[in-house]
């Protein structure tokens, strides 16, 4: 939990101007994209260049990204030689439906780091899941790997798998967001939400941001740089909550020095998970730059 | 490597560069650049360019940039694309470090 996925902004293979910029936001990750935002003609192209920025001028401070053709697609091995080479600390996979998909290409990255040189098992992965079939194997595709960091999800595309309407309200989208939640808790992996699209609508962004908070999720794919801000402050802990991990944390410390086995705090005992959830969100404090002592 | 044909690579967009090449058997290279920026940085593009060049294997060349304000590493990926482009090869990535 040491780092904060709290936003993760695309940045376009062949988009220098904004591979330049991207770097100077607030984003905790980036995710320089080899798939939809680059046309079919310009994938060579967008390969160079993303390797020359991840390899030889990294942004520091962030978790960077390479977000590859589809699993299916016949640019992924030029991709992922040229990804994995490029060391990104993840590599996000697109529409991600089995487990063996998630094999495969675990296998496939094994291979190139040997041969280049790079510590094995070093290249996560983030699997997009952006159908129906991707809801349904959830857990099963973040358990298919030790590389699995974070699963991702693609509203767009699994409201079109679905045959539902994309609203702004979510609705059709209630589902995969908790079967998503529910299979990265169950692997002990990250859960990322949707994207919200309309960037002139702040309102509603606070709203759905707020709403993937409470569900659970740990950070959101942002289309644009001025959802930035926005999305960090209501994913990074708050005062209060900073306050009662503090108790929390304390009372489990006075409870071990006083050999007593269940500790209570304010008339309650204090679980396993009450404790997880204290130490992580002293941990995303501390990842934020909160100052917590 | 050998260059078949003329081929471009990149964009007159702003942090961009147009890289034009073209065969030029057996006259080694010849590398120009038209940039707002070239009094201060024409010489480090070219060095770069043929740099490149140099580490595709292309000896003979002739190459345009049209730079719009790129960094180094971009014209490096821009003239690496045109190159193979222009030698009708695909890179090999296992290649690569």
């Amino acid at each position: 939990m040491a780092n904060l996925k709290r936003t993760s902004l695309y940045a376009p293979g062949t988009n220098p101007s904004f591979m330049a910029t991207v770097p100077f936001f607030n984003e905790d990750c980036i995710v320089y994209d080899l798939e939809d935002a680059v046309a079919i003609s310009e994938k060579d192209a967008a390969r160079f260049m993303v390797y020359n920025t991840v390899r030889y001028h990294r942004p520091k401070d962030k978790y960077v990204l390479i977000r590859v053709n589809g699993l299916d697609s016949e640019f992924l091995d030029d991709d992922l030689e040229c990804a994995v080479r490029a060391r990104p600390d993840a590599i996000r996979l697109p529409k991600v439906e089995f487990p063996e998909q998630v094999k495969k290409v675990d296998e496939r990255i094994t291979e190139i780091e040997k041969a280049a040189g790079i510590e094995v098992g070093k290249t996560k992965l983030w699997c997009n899941c952006e159908s129906y079939w991707g809801a349904l194997n959830c857990q099963a595709i973040c358990e298919a790997s030790p590389r699995v960091e974070a699963m991702a999800i693609g509203a767009e595309d699994y409201t079109a798998s679905m045959r539902a309407t994309r609203t702004k309200e979510g609705k059709e989208i209630e589902y995969v967001r908790n079967m998503v939640l529910m299979g990265c808790r169950a692997a002990g992996v990250e859960a990322l939400d949707v994207v919200f699209s309309d960037i002139n609508d702040t309102e509603g962004l606070i709203r759905d941001t707020q709403y993937s908070k409470t569900l659970g999720f740990d950070g959101k794919t942002v289309v644009n740089p001025r959802q930035i801000d926005t999305v960090n402050s209501i994913f990074a802990p708050s005062a209060k909550e900073i306050k009662y991990a503090k108790r929390v944390m304390a009372a489990i410390e006075d409870g071990r020095r006083r050999g007593v086995g269940a500790v209570t705090l304010d008339g309650s005992m204090i679980d396993k998970p009450m404790e997880r959830r204290a130490e992580t969100t002293l941990a995303q404090a501390k990842a934020a730059g909160i100052k917590i002592d | 490597m050998e260059l078949k044909k003329p081929a471009v690579a990149g964009t007159v967009e702003s942090c961009d560069c147009q890289v034009s090449i073209f065969p030029n058997p057996g006259q080694g290279l010849d590398v120009s650049v038209e940039s707002n920026v070239k009094a201060i940085f024409g010489d480090s593009i070219i060095e770069s360019t043929k740099d490149e060049l140099a580490k595709h294997g292309v000896k003979d060349a002739i190459v345009q940039i049209n730079d719009k304000g790129a960094f180094d590493w971009i014209i490096r990926a821009r003239v690496a694309c045109a190159a193979y482009r222009a030698a009708e090869q695909k890179f090999n990535w296992k290649e690569v470090e």
